[in-house]
């Protein structure tokens, strides 16, 4: 069986600037995998690099075995592959609903129906609710998304990231800037929303990557350094040199 | 229905929300068929008209804007192409014998605005933004000038006539006189404006949403920004051709103002005065700047001066529009507290209308000095005569415009007080505002 994400000898320069220099990288199928590093390494960029958001300027990304580097975002995302952002990325305007509604449409098969009414399409609703009721937002079901908590804001992405069904799911520092509770409850989230998925996930709370990863990849200036289960991450004296033993010390 | 669905997804319209919904377009629709009992003039038919096919033209625009996030320069295009298609085809329909009657004659138009966005869009909502007013600016000037070097289809300046009478009588309408353009120019109105709010409704207007509030995360959930873009923009053509259309059975003459930046500024300005954010405010705001243009244009002689000045209010004062201003009530209204508001509004009238009044006779005493320095200074403004001359007038001016901005700013202040108090109390009962 060929693995749900597999990048093999991606380059990414900017100019003269290599930010990606070169990465191998194999994310099994039904796995959970951590993308781990210091600042600016490069997570984000490879983020970017998967989902078509960026091209690789060398190299290739597999998804399940088919090349998926060169397509814009939007084929990508058909082919089930889907990404949150660091930084919020819903739709502003637009009521809670609305936002994952919206994340529901394309994998119900709408397409750009300009003869259908929205509110009659069952699959549509059953589907959005769904979603709605697993991240725990159905009290703020109209509110429009931009007045949304910076927590709720960040399970909504998370919402409309998994709303369409995609198997692969990217999930770039969920967590970030949470207090401690809310991060709990987020992991629980995560957990429970990528059942049966592949998760490759970016985070900065060691205890959140420990804690969910099966396996976990350091990325250290543009390179892979290490991949492995956590206790050999743990267990690695590179891993310990290039980003743990600089966050003990 | 899952239960869940059921307990998670917002009610769906109940029967008497349904009967009202359907019922208020019934409604409209009396309004439209008795309007020209009420006003029986020939003048206040020709309006009506104007405001039909400003309606819909708006309407059409803020497909692009409100809805999809596309400022565009150049609407006027396909707005205007529309109606020298329809003034070509009534001709050919005419001379022929064509069994063609006048009411489906504005499909042709619809289509022509089609067909000229399906080629021209393309290119031109690869990106909103910027770039995408830039291109409609660059088209909008191309086919304007166009519409000047291609005499024998645009008619030079002069344009191209058509006699709209000469068509398949249907009923035993010629469509001669202004009642009978006014029942066609309703009638398309109504279905031009079902069609587009039902447009509204669906995924596609959906996601022309969600393109405008963010065409980036869009691609993330498999839609392409650029095709939502496009399929909006090709309706949003149809529609113009429609407008176009009209226009020109109401004047049986197509000519080069109809593709111009003028045309396509006017349509930016209803729609905007009217709100982009309802879409009711495009409607509203073509009523308002047609009855406007209309009646200042007989009041002064340089009434776009003051449409510009409208227009730069709004966009400080008031971004969503006239809706939006009369939107922001509506919480005030649920919860009760209107009448705190009201009060101080009243009061902040009083010295904003002395200083728009001093304003007023500035510019105009300004233009006496600068546009007809010659003539005689008794001049008419607003149906009041004042002397241009007189120390006295300039001096009212400037107590006015300075005191009514000085007491005003005193006022304003008690609005945006009542204003929070009056929000405060409406957030208290829960009501969003």
């Amino acid at each position: 069986m060929s693995a749900a994400i597999e990048l093999r000898d991606v380059e990414k320069s900017f100019g003269e600037v290599a930010i990606i220099r070169n990465i191998n990288l194999s994310v099994a199928q039904g796995e959970r995998h951590a993308l781990i590093g210091p600042n600016g390494a490069g997570k984000s960029t490879t983020f970017n690099l998967i989902s078509g958001y960026m091209a690789p300027t060398s190299g290739v990304v597999l998804l399940r075995g088919q090349r998926i580097s060169g397509l814009p975002p939007y084929q990508i995302n058909r082919r089930g592959l889907s990404r949150s952002f660091q930084v919020t990325n819903v739709f502003a305007n637009m009521s809670v609903w609305e936002n994952l509604r919206c994340a529901v449409l394309w994998s119900t098969g709408q397409r750009y129906a300009f003869w259908k009414n929205i509110d009659n399409l069952p699959e549509v609703r059953d589907r959005t609710a769904q979603i709605l009721a697993d991240i725990n937002l159905t009290a703020r079901r109209d509110v429009t998304a931009g007045l949304l908590t910076y927590a709720e804001q960040r399970a909504l992405e998370i919402g409309i990231t998994v709303a369409g069904g995609a198997d692969v799911i990217l999930l770039d520092e969920p967590t970030a800037g949470m207090s401690h509770a809310e991060t709990e409850r987020a992991v629980a989230l995560i957990r429970r929303l990528t059942e049966g998925r592949t998760l490759l996930i970016v985070e900065h709370d060691m205890s959140v990557v420990f804690g969910l990863a099966d396996r976990i990849s350091v990325l250290v200036y543009g390179q892979i350094i290490a991949s492995g289960t956590p206790e050999e991450i743990r267990g690695n004296p590179k891993v310990k040199e290039a980003y743990l033993g600089e966050e003990a010390a | 229905m899952s239960e869940l669905t059921a307990l998670a997804a917002p009610p769906l319209p109940t029967a008497a929300e349904k009967l009202k919904f359907y019922g208020s377009w019934v409604v409209a629709a009396a309004v439209l068929l008795l309007l020209p009992n009420m006003f029986t003039s020939g003048g206040s038919l020709t309006t009506f008209s104007l405001i039909g096919i400003s309606i819909i033209f708006s309407l059409s625009y803020n497909i692009l804007l409100g809805q999809t996030g596309m400022l565009s320069f150049g609407h006027a295009v396909y707005y205007g192409l529309g109606g020298f298609l329809v003034i070509h085809a009534i001709n050919i329909i005419g001379a022929n014998k064509l069994p063609v009657p006048l009411p489906v004659v504005p499909l042709i138009g619809g289509l022509t605005g089609l067909l000229f966005a399906v080629l021209l869009g393309w290119v031109s909502t690869q990106r909103s933004g910027t770039a995408f007013a830039m291109i409609s600016l660059g088209v909008a000037e191309l086919i304007a000038s166009s519409a000047l070097i291609l005499r024998t289809f645009f008619g030079g300046e002069a344009g191209v006539s058509a006699n709209r009478t000469k068509l398949l009588k249907l009923f035993g309408w010629n469509f001669g006189p202004q009642i009978q353009i006014y029942y066609l120019v309703a009638a398309w109105t109504l279905i031009a404006v079902i069609a587009m709010y039902a447009l509204t409704r669906t995924p596609l207007g959906r996601m022309c949403n969600a393109v405008r509030d963010n065409p980036e995360r869009v691609q993330f959930v498999g839609y392409n920004p650029h095709v939502v873009r496009y399929v909006a923009f090709c309706f949003s053509g149809f529609f113009a051709g429609i407008a176009g259309a009209l226009a020109a059975i109401n004047f049986e003459i197509a000519n080069s103002a109809y593709l111009g930046a003028q045309q396509s500024g006017t349509v930016l300005f209803a729609t905007y005065i009217g709100g982009v954010g309802f879409f009711i405010g495009p409607i509203v705001g073509a009523i308002f700047v047609t009855l406007l243009s209309l009646g200042l244009s007989d009041l002064t002689q340089v009434w776009q001066l003051y449409f510009g000045l409208i227009f730069i209010a709004v966009v400080v004062f008031a971004p969503g529009g006239i809706t939006g201003l009369l939107m922001m009530h509506r919480p005030l209204l649920k919860a009760g507290s209107l009448a705190k508001v009201l009060p101080s509004y009243l009061i902040a009238l009083v010295p904003t209308a002395a200083m728009i009044a001093g304003l007023v006779i500035s510019i105009e005493t300004i233009v006496h000095y600068t546009v007809n320095p010659g003539d005689d200074s008794h001049i008419k403004a607003f149906g009041v005569s004042f002397d241009a001359a007189s120390p006295y007038i300039w001096a009212m001016a400037a107590i006015l415009l300075i005191g009514g901005y000085i007491v005003g700013r005193k006022t304003w202040s008690w609005v945006g007080h009542a204003w929070d108090s009056a929000t405060g109390v409406a957030r208290e009962k829960g009501i969003a505002a």
